[in-house]
């Protein structure tokens, strides 16, 4: 364990708190890199000694993302001449009934390019004039940023054979939609530490006063997580819920204005469909009319409404929501493993199966 | 992906691109979102962006614990 003095530490109050309180503690973390962190530095089963379940929460944007947008790509790719479909490496990888954007053929002249960064889209697409690059940016608050700042550059520097195929998905509002089904009861949240960098503490601040859920925004090492636990436990204790930010170093209270004030230029709100949530009013962010030349679904005649058709079996909808642990599904380890994945929790490395299956595969 | 890592910027030019030393690898960079960012100044860099601005003292901070977990990891 890194810095063992201090986690240890952490954990001995975090273990104390436990003991007060006196009864077992639920937390949900809405970030797939806490999902990642908190098993891969062993802290899932250090917690669960100290009475403290963590519950991952939709915060892996690569498995919300529906079928029916990456069948759109795979569509797009396999069956129009001369396109570049540019995305995240993660993206490549989910299977869905057309395959997945690895095993589809594309058409002649076409072909998916794996990019790092969405600047890297938009050079391919100065660089081959001739063909159409086809940005399919997916994310959440964090990422979403910078494939606007891309695509407002195309339009500036007038490079028309750049477009966006948008799967932007906020955190807020599924938290919400958690909190009103009533499926999952947590006692209270970690809150992701790189999407609060962008939108700060303030979009938080419903969960305390109208749910009366505590929550705290932490980072991702070790001792970051167990801060952000100790907080979530000290605010139990005291009954007084807030938006705690233990990830102050990085994260400011009114987060980044430029790049909300971006995203607000670009983008607008809409009722998008989640994996497993269902729909959920405002919760995804979409290119306003204005840049409709910009917008992939809107040039090519993309279908990406609704849910499409998941594998059967596959419990990656009620993982998402926090209703069932991976180790919960039949398929799980077994006819479901990282080389031949059936849902998407399984493939991308934040997705909660994934990450069981790598670092805790004993646990249950 | 929301992984985002702390890195020293080495190069900024007027149009917003530029450079950092990422543990040692020259990454290239966009600053848009994070004006007023120079050489030598800490960033979090996330998909090709810097997002937020780090203290010295405070990339120092998350760079030792990435470093002590890399150690842990090799067995040190």
């Amino acid at each position: 364990m890194p810095n063992k003095k201090a986690t240890m530490s952490l954990l001995e109050k975090i273990r104390k708190t436990t003991r007060v309180l006196g009864r077992p503690i639920r937390l949900m973390e809405v970030c797939g890199t806490h999902t990642m962190a908190i098993h891969k530095y062993g802290l899932k089963s250090q917690l669960e000694e100290a009475r403290v379940e963590t519950v991952s929460g939709p915060g892996c944007p690569v498995c919300i993302t529906p079928d029916s947008i990456h069948e759109a790509a795979i569509e797009l790719v396999t069956g129009r001449e001369g396109t570049i479909l540019a995305t995240f490496g993660d993206m490549t990888r989910v299977p869905t009934r057309k395959g997945s954007l690895q095993t589809a053929v594309p058409a002649p002249g076409s072909l998916v390019k794996i990019v790092y960064s969405p600047e890297e889209g938009l050079e391919a697409a100065r660089r081959a004039r001739d063909k159409d690059v086809v940005l399919f940016g997916a994310g959440f608050e964090t990422t979403i940023p910078g494939i606007a700042f891309t695509t407002r550059r195309a339009r500036e520097e007038k490079v028309r054979n750049f477009s966006v195929l948008t799967a932007f998905w906020l955190i807020p509002p599924a938290i919400k939609a958690i909190l009103e089904s009533g499926e999952c009861a947590v006692d209270g949240f970690l809150y992701p530490g790189h999407v609060s960098v962008i939108i700060g503490e303030k979009p938080y601040a419903f969960i305390p006063a109208k749910y009366g859920i505590p929550g705290a925004i932490a980072g991702f090492e070790p001792e970051d997580i167990l801060k952000g636990v100790l907080s979530v436990l000290g605010q139990i204790r005291t009954r007084r819920p807030r938006v705690a930010n233990e990830y102050s170093r990085v994260v400011k209270p009114e987060g980044n204005p430029i790049a909300l004030a971006l995203m607000k230029e670009m983008l607008e709100p809409w009722d998008a469909y989640w994996r497993g949530l269902g729909t959920i009013p405002q919760s995804g962010l979409r290119l306003r009319k204005k840049f409709a030349a910009l917008d992939a679904a809107a040039r090519y005649g993309l279908k990406t409404g609704g849910r499409g058709r998941e594998a059967r079996g596959c419990r990656c909808g009620e993982v998402l929501r926090g209703v069932a642990r991976p180790t919960d599904c039949r398929h799980f380890g077994k006819v479901c493993n990282p080389g031949f994945p059936l849902g998407p929790c399984m493939v991308s490395y934040e997705g909660a199966c994934l990450v069981q299956y790598t670092y805790s595969r004993t646990l249950r | 992906m929301c992984l985002a890592i702390p890195a020293k910027v080495t190069r900024v030019e007027s149009s917003g691109d530029g450079t950092v030393d990422y543990i040692g690898s020259e990454v290239r960079t966009n600053f848009a979102l994070l004006p007023g960012v120079k050489p030598g100044d800490w960033v979090i860099i996330h998909a090709g962006f810097a997002i937020s601005k780090l203290s010295r003292k405070e990339a120092r901070e998350t760079l030792k614990l990435i470093k002590e977990i890399e150690r842990y990891e090799n067995g040190a």
